[in-house]
């Protein structure tokens, strides 16, 4: 088990370096590599959650290495989907990276299997964790073309037409599946929170205690409804929205990270 | 055996040379036939197009033949002798080789990478062949030069990017973009630069194209042009606001839109981004303009400096061509070497001599008991067969016929004999 873990790590940190060579460089063997290195690391991933979740008799998100590792396996798995469905060139050097250090964090946080209780063990538990972490993913690689798109923003209005400008995707491309990821995310975090509070009432009696987690989901979302908001009403996209989807990933950070390590809360995963 | 280039060109004749000894495509089959007549040359095959001309022979005595094409281009064209000779260059064998692979490659054009050049070249060895000027020599240098030329492309980044001004236009506005199909352009001034970038523009599939012009109807006579729509010059700021490409040139000596103009025009427009191409000198658009969001200005100093990036990358590209071509210049000789007539003979007769050795040995060990002299006649009989049946390719093989290059090629092919070029 520790071993599918390690060896993803690895293979997520390879996939990274050759990332980072493909965005310097620019070769078809290391964009190859990254993909393949990806997949492999995906795999052993997969595996390792697996096995976990036989391990521990629920599904592993009972504290925050196995929510960082999820957090990750959702990332990669997004990324996939927007490769197959979008190719956006370089996007792996960008995701991949962001893949890496969300394992990285969870393989240095404490491994434990916490028992989880059987209160919180039905089928809310399967709805909230899929929604929320779909969500927080799609932000992340959001974020990701977000990044894409200032840099490719940079070099078009800076009139420095390298290598690395031919190698970008379009502006519009970038910004099209930015709000793309936008408006997948914000829809399954609006759900996440909803299922999150019904699973509450089933188990504490109330929807909503105003507890830091439930807050700074609650300041997320808001942020990620400004996004669309302004999108919309002023024709905030470009760069704007592409600064604000970077912001916005902060938030969904903090709240995932943050909230859990330096504020008290009652939800799982401390 | 040899190979021999004699050609001119863009660096070594003026336009005035190069259109008198220009081949028009149907003066070219004659041209080939004569040029087979001249003593000495095998194989033809002629290369005309507007920046060279260039003629690739096979043949024997490169003397002899050069002095026979000077004499057919000074005859045929009616040009001096003198102004001839000067532009002329004539590389043999080596040079010669490492010369086509570099023209096809695009290494020797005018614009370093340009990609017609190795259309040409395919034309004029697709007409050689259908005048049977072109032989098995020849044949397999066109076929290696084409091969060349397309591992240079793929291999290398010698003709990527944008090296005119057009193109550089259009390879940023897709890069901001995407596709342009559903964009609008706009032509502010009809100057001659803003209809060549338009006509860029309009070749990669604007939607529409408004035209905006101090005489209205110099501008309906552009806009008919790109079947677009014609507008009055004072309506440009209004309608600017469904432009997404302004093409701008009108020769006004100051600003006609500045940073306020272009702010209002933005948040008309949702802040939609803009692509303005300013081609005028002076300038006509503020360069403020470019420090609002979403908007992208480029002036005609901007874009050269994008074309010289452009040309610096393709220069350093053209290291690593120049490399592929000594590697496949290598290759080809060593298979124009294996042609010669000696290896080929030598290997033919050690084919058939292993055939012999292989058999008497079967034979020997099969029948047992025969005596030292009953050996040794089967041996000189065996022998006698081998050296008969080979006598005659082989006398064929060292003549100084005009086919020996065919039957080389066939001995090696039939007896299965390698060192052949793939």
């Amino acid at each position: 088990m520790v071993i599918a873990f390690e060896l993803a790590l690895t293979c997520y940190f390879i996939s990274t370096i050759l990332g980072v060579l493909e965005l310097v460089k620019g070769s078809k063997a290391t964009s190859r590599g990254m993909t393949v290195f990806a997949i492999l690391g995906f795999t052993l991933h997969t595996l390792s959650i697996v096995m976990r979740f036989i391990q521990g008799g629920h599904m592993p998100v009972a504290n925050l290495h196995e929510a960082a590792s999820l957090f990750a396996w959702s990332v990669v798995i997004i990324f996939f989907i927007i490769e197959i469905k979008y190719r956006v060139g370089l996007l792996g050097a960008f995701i991949m990276p962001m893949a890496f250090i969300l394992m990285l964090s969870s393989s240095i946080l404490p491994r434990e299997i916490n028992p989880l209780s059987p209160v919180l063990q039905n089928y809310w538990l399967w709805i909230h964790t899929l929604l929320a972490f779909t969500g927080d993913a799609a932000f992340a690689v959001a974020c990701g073309t977000g990044v894409m798109y200032l840099i490719q923003e940079h070099f078009v209005k800076a009139k420095k037409l390298g290598g690395l400008f031919h190698r970008l995707p379009s502006l519009r491309v970038l910004d099209e599946v930015n709000y793309r990821l936008i408006t997948i995310g914000f829809p399954l975090l609006t759900l996440a929170i909803i299922s999150g509070a019904v699973w509450a009432e089933g188990v504490w009696g109330t929807f909503w205690r105003w507890d830091p987690k439930e807050v700074w989901s609650l300041i997320t979302w808001f942020f990620y409804a400004l996004i669309i908001h302004l999108r919309i009403t002023a024709g905030w996209h470009g760069k704007r929205s592409a600064i604000m989807s970077v912001a916005g990933f902060v938030a969904v950070l903090f709240t995932f990270f943050g909230v859990s390590i330096l504020l008290k809360s009652m939800h799982e995963f401390k | 055996m040899s190979i021999l280039v004699v050609g001119l060109n863009h660096k070594t004749a003026d336009v005035d040379v190069r259109e008198k000894i220009a081949f028009a495509a149907d003066e070219i089959p004659a041209g080939l036939s004569t040029l087979k007549s001249i003593t000495g040359v095998n194989e033809a095959v002629i290369l005309s197009t507007c920046n060279r001309v260039e003629i690739y022979l096979s043949g024997a005595g490169s003397d002899k033949i050069s002095t026979g094409v000077k004499d057919y281009f000074s005859a045929l064209r009616n040009i001096e002798r003198e102004k001839l000779e000067a532009a002329l260059y004539m590389r043999g064998d080596y040079d010669g080789v490492r010369h086509i692979f570099r023209v096809a490659s695009s290494l020797d054009s005018m614009v370093l990478g340009e990609p017609q050049i190795l259309g040409q070249l395919k034309s004029a060895f697709d007409l050689a062949l259908k005048n049977s000027s072109s032989g098995i020599i020849l044949n397999k240098l066109m076929k290696k030069a084409i091969s060349v030329a397309k591992r240079v492309r793929t291999e290398t980044k010698v003709a990527e990017n944008a090296v005119s001004i057009g193109y550089a236009a259009v390879e940023l506005a897709k890069k901001i973009f995407g596709e342009l199909a559903d964009k609008v352009s706009m032509l502010l001034g009809a100057g001659e630069m803003a209809e060549l970038a338009a006509k860029h523009l309009t070749g990669f599939g604007v939607k529409e194209v408004i035209v905006a012009n101090r005489t209205y109807e110099r501008g309906c006579a552009l806009a008919e042009e790109f079947s677009g729509r014609a507008i009055e010059f004072a309506e440009f700021k209004h309608e600017m606001t469904k432009a997404d490409i302004v093409i701008c040139s009108t020769g006004a000596p100051s600003y006609v839109l500045n940073k306020s103009d272009m702010e209002k025009i933005m948040k008309d427009r949702k802040k939609r981004s803009v692509f303005i191409i300013d081609i005028s000198v002076p300038r006509n658009i503020d360069p403020a303009v470019n420090d609002i969001d979403n908007v992208y200005l480029y002036d005609i100093d901007d874009l050269q400096g994008v074309v010289d990036t452009n040309l610096h990358e393709r220069q350093k590209e053209a290291l690593k061509a120049e490399e592929i071509v000594k590697e496949e210049v290598e290759v080809f000789f060593k298979w124009m070497q294996s042609l010669d007539a000696v290896p080929t003979i030598v290997a033919l007769r050690k084919t058939a001599e292993d055939i012999r050795d292989e058999e008497l040995t079967k034979l020997f060990n099969k029948l047992d008991g025969l005596g030292e002299k009953e050996k040794k006649s089967i041996e000189l009989m065996a022998s006698a067969i081998v050296n008969k049946l080979i006598h005659p390719p082989t006398v064929a093989l060292k003549s100084d016929d005009e086919d020996r290059d065919i039957l080389i090629a066939a001995v090696r092919r039939l007896y299965g004999i390698n060192g052949d070029m793939k």
